[in-house]
């Protein structure tokens, strides 16, 4: 699965070391370490509230942290090159946006003034569609974009990270509120711009199988607290039921993982979700 | 023609500046107002009228352009509430709202006086309706001058301006500052209110704020093409207005004329509907 190399000594593209954060006098974050290295893909695993949010808030710098440190690239606060997909945007359909104005936004947003230089603008008309095509987008680039799809948005946003090539690309819940499908087509693309272009992917989800054919490394949270490294390091009875201060079993089945609290006879998972809605065996681990 | 256009309609110099003054502040009112429309900002607009009311009426009292204190009210007010608010929709709002409710008692008093003093009967007509047919000439180059500062800020934080109304995060993500987008946003704001309420009135400053806008929204999907639509539309709403209103000097019932602001709105609002209608049609694609 990992035939990445972990031990590989490069400078990590995030860093995080003791970081604490306090949101309305509650500690959301609890002392949280953790690494990124180069084109590595990352899972965010936690329950609702468990502070996934939180935590890519403070990596992107719009969350103040209470002690600790936040390296990105080696340097303290830059965050010249992270590209960020927020949770449940909502796209307004009255925006007079197609889907291709959303994606230019990503390379010039922040500049100032009116984009009108013709030669500038054929450029930039090629850089976006090559940032379509990547995300498959091409059918419904001039859509407006707030009458397209959850599942197409998605991917208009994650062209809109991606655009300004960014070193790390962070994703909140990209999955939610697509179906199967999507969510695998939307998985392969993140492994697949990880693998060529060698960006790194933190990507939060409630549910750490859709990832698990592609994630190198887990940073599972509960709590505020954080364990990272492998799924196998992390994903085990002992290390979950730590984090989580009472007993957890770890099941495996068909390639799948349920991470199960409470006695036998009443398995729950962490996530809320009744365990007969588990549809195991159809999504397996190659 | 002279069915159309009254006779005099072309050489009337009044109806020569108040086209020209017409159209300029229908384009600030479109540009800045579509950007009012995307923020979800519209009560922020009105309010900033109905508070630069006060100014208005209390400039007339000391005998200057109703202008000048007109747009010292809505900057003052326009700061408050970005004091006042925080990032949240609701709280801005709730901060717009009694900033709103300080200013009115003030704008009540000013015009109460300026309605039973002597010397400035009718001043308060203006005030709250607006003229575009008294607007004088010596005001014409203050107009243009506020006018480009509006349109100047809108146009360069034009990218900024979208970047947030598509997704504050996003924006913040970038590296904007929302904050200082906010205050340069109702920066232009209040200059497009006091403009407005200058020829239209601030009763109704805000139908030419939003309604262009609206109207052009339902009618393109290129954020260029919305502004340049907007725009267009404010400008042949205003023209029309002033013509009816040049015409409506030999109408019943008493041959004084209809306040040019009544068909402005009137305008705006079927351009709206139009819009709408046709709008049903531009869905995907
Ligand atoms: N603005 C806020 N003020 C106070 N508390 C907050 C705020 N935002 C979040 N919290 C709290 O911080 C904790 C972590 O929230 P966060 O949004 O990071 O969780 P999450 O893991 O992203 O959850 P979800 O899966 O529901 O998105 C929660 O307990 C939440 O109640
Ligand atoms: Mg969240």
């Amino acid at each position: 699965m990992s035939a990445h190399v972990l031990e590989e000594q490069e400078t990590p593209v995030l860093w995080l070391h003791n970081v604490s954060a306090d949101l309305a006098g509650r500690r959301v974050l609890d002392d949280v370490t953790f690494a990124v290295q180069p084109g590595e893909f990352t899972a965010l695993i936690g329950t609702n509230g468990a502070g996934k949010t939180t935590l890519l808030r403070v990596i992107l710098g719009l969350q103040p942290t209470s002690s600790g440190i936040v390296e990105l690239a080696g340097e303290r606060r830059g965050r010249r090159s992270v590209g960020y997909v927020p949770q449940k945007v909502l796209l307004d359909p009255d925006m007079p946006l197609r889907a291709r104005d959303v994606v230019a936004l990503g390379m010039d947003g922040h500049r100032l003034g009116i984009p009108l230089s013709p030669r500038a603008g054929r450029l930039r008309r090629d850089r976006v569609e090559a940032a379509l095509a990547s995300v498959d987008a091409i059918d419904f680039a001039d859509a407006r974009v707030g009458t397209l799809s959850g599942g197409e948005q998605q991917r208009v946003l994650i062209a809109h990270a991606l655009i300004g090539e960014p070193e790390l690309l962070l994703l909140d819940e990209p999955l939610a509120n697509l179906d199967l499908r999507s969510q695998h087509e939307v998985v392969a693309l993140l492994a697949r711009v990880a693998e060529e272009r060698r960006v790194a992917v933190v990507m939060s989800a409630h549910d750490m199988n859709p990832l698990l054919p592609v994630m190198h490394r887990i940073v599972y949270l509960a709590g505020g607290r954080a364990v990272s490294g492998t799924t196998d390091e992390v994903v085990r009875s002992e290390v979950l039921s730590a984090l989580y201060g009472h007993h957890v079993d770890v099941l495996r089945v068909h390639g799948r993982i349920l991470v199960v609290a409470g006695g036998e006879d009443e398995p729950v998972r962490p996530d809320g979700e009744e365990p007969g809605s588990v549809e195991s065996g159809i999504v397996s681990v190659p | 023609m002279n069915a159309l256009f009254a006779p005099g309609f072309f050489t009337n110099g009044i109806v020569h500046s108040a086209l020209i003054v017409g159209a300029v502040v229908a384009v600030v009112a479109a540009i800045v107002g579509t950007f009012t429309v995307l923020r979800a900002q519209s009560f922020a607009g009105h309010a900033l009228g109905e508070v630069g009311a006060t100014g208005g009426s209390a400039a007339i009292l000391a005998g200057t352009n109703p202008l000048w204190g007109f747009i010292g009210i809505a900057v003052v007010a326009a700061a408050a509430i970005e004091l006042l608010g925080v990032r949240q929709p609701r709280s801005r709002d709730l901060a717009t709202g009694l900033v709103l409710g300080a200013g009115l008692g003030l704008a009540a008093l000013f015009l109460y006086l300026g309605a039973t003093s002597q010397s400035t009967t009718g001043a308060s007509i203006t005030v709250l309706f607006g003229s575009l047919f008294v607007v004088s000439m010596q005001m014409v180059p203050s107009i243009v001058a506020l006018s480009i500062v509006a349109l100047a800020i809108v146009l360069v934080c034009y990218r900024w301006l979208l970047l947030t109304s598509l997704n504050p995060d996003l924006a913040a993500a970038r590296g904007v500052s929302l904050r200082l987008v906010s205050a340069l946003y109702l920066l232009a704001l209040a200059i497009a209110v006091s403009l407005s309420a200058e020829t239209i009135g601030a009763v109704l400053s805000t139908a030419l704020l939003v309604g262009p806008p609206a109207a052009a929204l339902r009618l393109t999907k290129r954020p260029t093409a919305a502004l340049v639509v907007a725009a267009g539309i404010g400008v042949l709403a205003t023209w029309l207005g002033i013509l009816l209103a040049y015409d409506s000097y030999t109408w019943p019932p008493s041959g004084r004329g209809w306040p040019v602001s009544f068909f402005i709105v009137v305008f705006v609002f079927c351009f709206y509907l139009l819009a709408q209608l046709h709008g049903r049609k531009l869905t995907r694609g």
